[in-house]
């Protein structure tokens, strides 16, 4: 092991290690699990040069403050976050989102908040030195799976790093934010256990994000979905972007690190091509639905993979 | 016999057995689970990121990246299901079992109107055939008691259930591989370990199809078994 490493000053409110997840185990009750936002992570490795599944540090809300300790490197951070370069001549300024900062021995990158959004990505050139679990650096924390033995990065932790900068020149990425605040979803299998009156709230009025809201789940308050059938299913398996109606009517949605099984049912599927919206939207947030089709659904998702790849192609040096 | 397949969201299939919960229909669930991650591992089946086996379904989720539900309908549709084969891997698993820690056994023969020993003789000699693994980590829901022992969720769920618990609940049977809320009637607990993410091959014990039977244990061998 080399001895490239920041140290972890304040840990930020939940820190993790991610990648693009764990599959195959989710018939042995492991969810995919990964980055929460999978095209910032996808976006944090492309700027940075690294492969395209290296794993990242996310975090959400408040990040860590990490100062390097021994060597050199690059970083990027993604997403729309409020982060301080402490330099270590004393010189601090303020950070700029997507785009790569050279980093030197002694420097500290103090991550504040997340701005209008929850998750953000510190991606480093050459990766993160962890020990992969199933082929991946994912981070489970309620089963303590994956790196840093399952756990979130606290503090006295070391980040340590794969190796010293290469490349000297720096580089950016032109990253949009959608701020819609509706969320495009398919019928769920069990979209008829629910009343019409239910169906027509569930399209038409707004549901607010609650506090109760973390990687595994979102709990959402607004009118209630009225079941008419039975507020139990047999247990079936889950997948993400599921939005299940228990027995108080009030929806939760399922999201990457969710329990591998549930008996609730389900009104509807968020689209991939919204979940990424979706799980960057605050507690407090309104949020509404709107039906489409698998067809629409589909080609949403091929245009939301065309938009990131063009985003990757324009990512220019910085002069 | 695979009664519909349907798609569950944009990245998702569910292929559905029928609403029935018992082995022959299990079998054939987990029979086609087992084809699909043998052409998966074939690498005739690409794109594919879990399949989830439940009592009654095969849930199937998938990269849209790489493929879509229609091709995956397709797929299926291709299946001879006359020709698949039940797990030739199936396991059978003993697992010991302490029932001398008065959790929920008092309870129990209270409530079933059964001698706690005859509870103990009942349980440790059913045969019990794993539905299916979830929720948690490691976690299987295994069946079927024999109807007597039949027993509805605590009316108060326990905020702390200990790692190893083993519940009851109607005809099914479980075991909680964390310490964890939970609300089944708790006969015993096993010293083993059913998730172990050190075991970077096979970190969980039991699998979908598998058989286990229990072997009880004194309270010693219970407190010691960590420690041989």
């Amino acid at each position: 092991m080399n001895n490239f490493f920041f140290k972890v000053l304040r840990s930020g409110i939940s820190t993790t290690y991610q990648d693009d997840g764990r599959f195959g185990m989710q018939h042995y009750g492991v969810p995919a699990g990964g980055c929460m936002d999978k095209e910032f992570f996808t976006l944090a490795n492309a700027l940075i040069k690294n492969n395209i599944k290296e794993g990242v540090v996310e975090f959400a809300y408040q990040g860590p403050l990490i100062e390097f300790i021994k060597g050199k490197t690059k970083i990027a951070i993604i997403g729309n976050v409020i982060f301080k370069i402490i330099y270590k001549n004393n010189i601090t300024i303020e950070g700029e989102c997507n785009r790569t900062y050279n980093i030197s021995e002694g420097d500290k990158i103090d991550i504040l908040a997340t701005k209008d959004s929850v998750y953000g990505y510190l991606a480093v050139e050459g990766g993160f030195n962890l020990k992969p679990f199933f082929n991946s650096v994912s981070t489970l924390a309620q089963a303590r799976i994956g790196p840093n033995e399952g756990k979130k990065i606290k503090a006295d932790d070391k980040i340590i790093l794969n190796k010293n900068r290469n490349e000297e020149k720096n580089f950016s990425i032109d990253v949009k934010f959608n701020n819609s605040n509706t969320i495009r979803v398919l019928k769920g299998e069990q979209y008829q256990y629910f009343m019409e009156e239910s169906h027509k709230n569930f399209f038409s009025s707004s549901y607010n994000i609650t506090n109760l809201t973390d990687r595994m789940g979102m709990r959402l308050k607004g009118p209630a979905i009225k079941n008419i059938i039975n507020t139990n299913i047999r247990s079936e398996g889950i997948i993400r972007g599921a939005i299940q109606i228990p027995g108080d009517g009030q929806p939760i949605i399922l999201l990457t690190d969710h329990p591998t099984i549930g008996g609730y049912p389900k009104i509807a599927y968020v689209i991939s091509a919204d979940y990424d919206l979706l799980v960057q939207k605050k507690p407090g947030t309104n949020i509404s639905f709107k039906c489409i089709e698998l067809d629409e659904a589909e080609k949403l998702y091929k245009d939301k993979k065309d938009k990131i790849s063009k985003i990757i192609k324009n990512i220019k040096e910085i002069n | 016999m695979l009664k519909k397949l349907n798609n569950i969201g944009d990245s998702g299939i569910v292929c559905d057995f029928g609403n029935e919960v018992n082995q022959t229909v299990n079998e054939e669930v987990i029979k086609l689970f087992n084809f699909v991650q043998k052409q998966i591992s074939l690498g005739k089946l690409d794109g594919i990121l879990n399949c989830i086996p439940s009592y009654n379904k095969l849930i199937i989720n998938f990269d849209l990246k790489i493929i879509n539900s229609k091709k995956i309908f397709n797929f299926i549709n291709s299946v001879d299901f006359a020709k698949l084969n039940l797990n030739q891997a199936q396991k059978e698993w003993t697992i010991p079992i302490c029932y001398d820690l008065e959790m929920d056994l008092t309870n129990m023969s209270k409530e079933l109107k059964i001698d706690k020993n005859e509870i103990i003789k009942n349980h440790s000699e059913t045969v019990f055939f794993i539905y299916m693994v979830g929720f948690v980590p490691g976690h299987p829901f295994m069946g079927d008691l024999d109807p007597k022992m039949f027993l509805d969720r605590l009316k108060t769920p326990r905020v702390k259930v200990p790692e190893g618990a083993v519940g009851i609940v109607e005809k099914f049977c479980n075991i909680y591989p964390y310490e964890s809320p939970g609300g089944w009637n708790i006969i015993g607990r096993t010293p083993i370990k059913l998730f172990n993410s050190k075991n970077e091959t096979h970190p969980c014990l039991l699998s979908p199809g598998d058989i286990v039977k229990f072997k009880p244990i004194t309270k010693k061998e219970f407190n010691n078994f960590n420690n041989e």
